[in-house]
């Protein structure tokens, strides 16, 4: 019966395609503030998302038209974690709300900026950050070209990232999209997981 | 402003579920209900494994074509045919995933009795209605009124909750119902075996000899039964429809034909965007028609596998009218579980989109 009822949490098939960028932003004392993150949505949601909008110019928004769907989306984003989840040497890294975000249109498609702090601020040996939707209504992919890349990071530390399905160094332990498919059917789109991970000596 | 009320929706959810919960004793209560239409929606079914994943990889692909054909069909007439070939495989593979109510569909099934036959007509019907839908809603409120997103969202939001809750009166007005002849059943079968397991004990080897006159018995008060209750009690699939006919199927039609399919909606938004609206009502009518088709595949396969496993139960142990009942009660619980996880969970899906 427990079962039935994650089922009926899962969408399992995705209506919204994201592509990603995603910067790791460090401070002055080596330490990660903070993830930045673009997320380009597919044409038809893009499409979709704008209908009805009001614009000056026809088939084309402005940062101010879109303010208010930016706000939307990031408020929508709260109740899902921002799909962004964060581990410092294995142990649950808490991220706060977003204090600067917009969207911008260009070429039809949407692009949500935002970036998500640290509530401390992290220095760690092993940063790892995944991001995916378990209900799988979003899928998330790297961008093909330089998809992660780090600001302000010391000299040594060292990025990995693995797309959905690649063992790469980032993906070589557990994480939490691991303990969470032991629920069968409650995080059926963890198995989609981008993962970041960044080893600073 | 949409999102704000997510604390809000929840509280109306909660009201709904208490409206359901109202709806639902007034089903149980008169079988008149029946017949205005307990609607159900749709169900996701069980978790991934290889194959589930090669289907979500193939949605993938197709979702890109499809709105890249979109686009193409705007200047060039002919990508319209391809249009319509990638929007039916979209229908089939999209609807192999949870969602679009097979499980519920193919429980209802079960549960009432339907024949394969029945079966296919109202997966059929359902997605007819889901693509009407999805049509009205883009249409009136995207096309006519140039509603936003969210509001359009909105409204698919209504139509789900109606919708679940629908599905959960249904299940649980089944339940009632199958239940009742389940314990009827059980009961009238439990006073002839005690009486003959008196005689047993005076003549052991009787008993074991007479296993086919215990069959037999059984069979007798099974018809006693029907007498009662007004049903039929047959083993056979064809036989298990009950009475009730299209009345009861439209129920089960509207409940799961109520709430559109996003991919429908979406198509249909960006169909017009590009100015070509009609290009996307017949893409959304052709993925109906792939929808249709794996719904219905899914609820024969399970129709044909309940009543073979009812029949092999019913020549192994002579308790096969019971094990029937037993089924038929099982699945609508699942039905009613159904309802009520949808109504208390689907709160997942919307939300990117900021209803």
């Amino acid at each position: 019966m427990l079962a039935l009822f994650a089922v009926g949490k899962a969408q399992a098939h995705p209506h919204v395609w994201v592509t990603m960028k995603s910067e790791l932003v460090y401070g002055a004392d080596g330490s990660a503030t903070g993830v930045r993150h673009a997320w380009t949505f597919d044409d038809m949601f893009s499409t979709f998302a704008t209908q009805g909008l009001e614009s000056k110019e026809k088939g084309k928004f402005t940062r101010d038209e879109l303010a208010p769907l930016a706000q939307v989306n990031v408020e929508s984003l709260k109740e899902f974690d921002y799909f962004t989840f964060a581990r410092a040497n294995g142990k649950k890294a808490d991220l706060g709300a977003p204090a600067d975000y917009w969207l911008e249109f260009t070429d039809g498609l949407l692009t949500l900026h935002f970036t998500l702090p640290f509530k401390a601020p992290v220095k760690a040996q092993t940063l790892d950050i995944e991001v995916y939707d378990g209900t799988y209504f979003v899928d998330f992919a790297l961008a093909e070209k330089e998809p992660v890349s780090l600001v302000g990071a010391p000299q040594a530390c060292k990025l990995a990232v693995a797309r959905p399905g690649e063992s790469g160094a980032a993906a070589s332990k557990p994480g939490e999209a691991f303990f969470n498919n032991l629920t069968p059917g409650s995080n059926f789109g963890a198995q989609y997981s981008n993962k970041i991970s960044v080893k600073c000596p | 402003m949409p999102v704000t009320t997510l604390a809000g929706r929840r509280k109306a959810i909660v009201w709904f579920l208490l409206l359901a919960a109202s709806v639902l004793l007034l089903a149980l209560g008169s079988d008149a209900f029946a017949q205005f239409g307990v609607p159900r929606a749709q169900a996701p079914p069980p978790g991934p494994d290889g194959i589930a994943g090669w289907l979500l990889a193939k949605q993938a692909e197709f979702y890109r074509m499809l709105s890249g054909t979109i686009r193409a069909a705007k200047t060039d007439g002919s990508a319209v045919w391809l249009l319509m070939a990638i929007s039916f495989a979209y229908g089939v593979f999209h609807a192999a995933g949870p969602g679009h109510g097979k499980a519920v569909i193919s429980s209802y099934l079960v549960a009432n009795e339907e024949t394969w036959k029945r079966g296919i007509a109202l997966s059929f019907a359902s997605a007819l209605l889901q693509a009407l839908v999805a049509v009205a809603v883009v249409g009136i409120a995207a096309a006519l009124l140039g509603a936003t997103a969210g509001t359009m969202n909105r409204a698919v939001w209504w139509i789900e909750i109606v919708s679940y809750a629908l599905i959960a009166a249904m299940g649980a007005r089944l339940l009632w119902v199958k239940g009742r002849a389940f314990l009827r059943e059980w009961g009238s079968m439990r006073a002839p075996r005690s009486v003959g397991a008196a005689a047993t004990r005076a003549r052991h080897h009787h008993a074991h000899a007479d296993h086919h006159h215990a069959h037999d018995h059984d069979h007798h008060h099974d018809h006693d039964h029907d007498d009662h209750s007004g049903h039929s009690h047959g083993p056979t699939p064809d036989q298990l429809a009950g009475p009730g006919g299209w009345k009861r199927g439209l129920t089960a039609i509207v409940a799961v034909g109520l709430r559109p399919c996003s991919g429908a909606i979406l198509v249909l938004v960006f169909a017009l965007a590009q100015g070509i609206f009609w290009a996307g009502v017949a893409a959304t009518f052709v993925m109906g028609l792939g929808t249709a088709i794996t719904v219905a595949i899914i609820a024969t396969l399970t129709v044909t596998a309940t009543a073979f496993a009812a029949r092999l139960a019913a020549t192994r142990t002579g308790y096969g009218s019971l094990a029937l009942r037993g089924i038929e009660v099982a699945a609508a619980a699942v039905v009613l579980c159904f309802g009520i996880a949808l109504l208390a969970g689907y709160l997942a899906s919307e939300r990117l989109l900021g209803a």
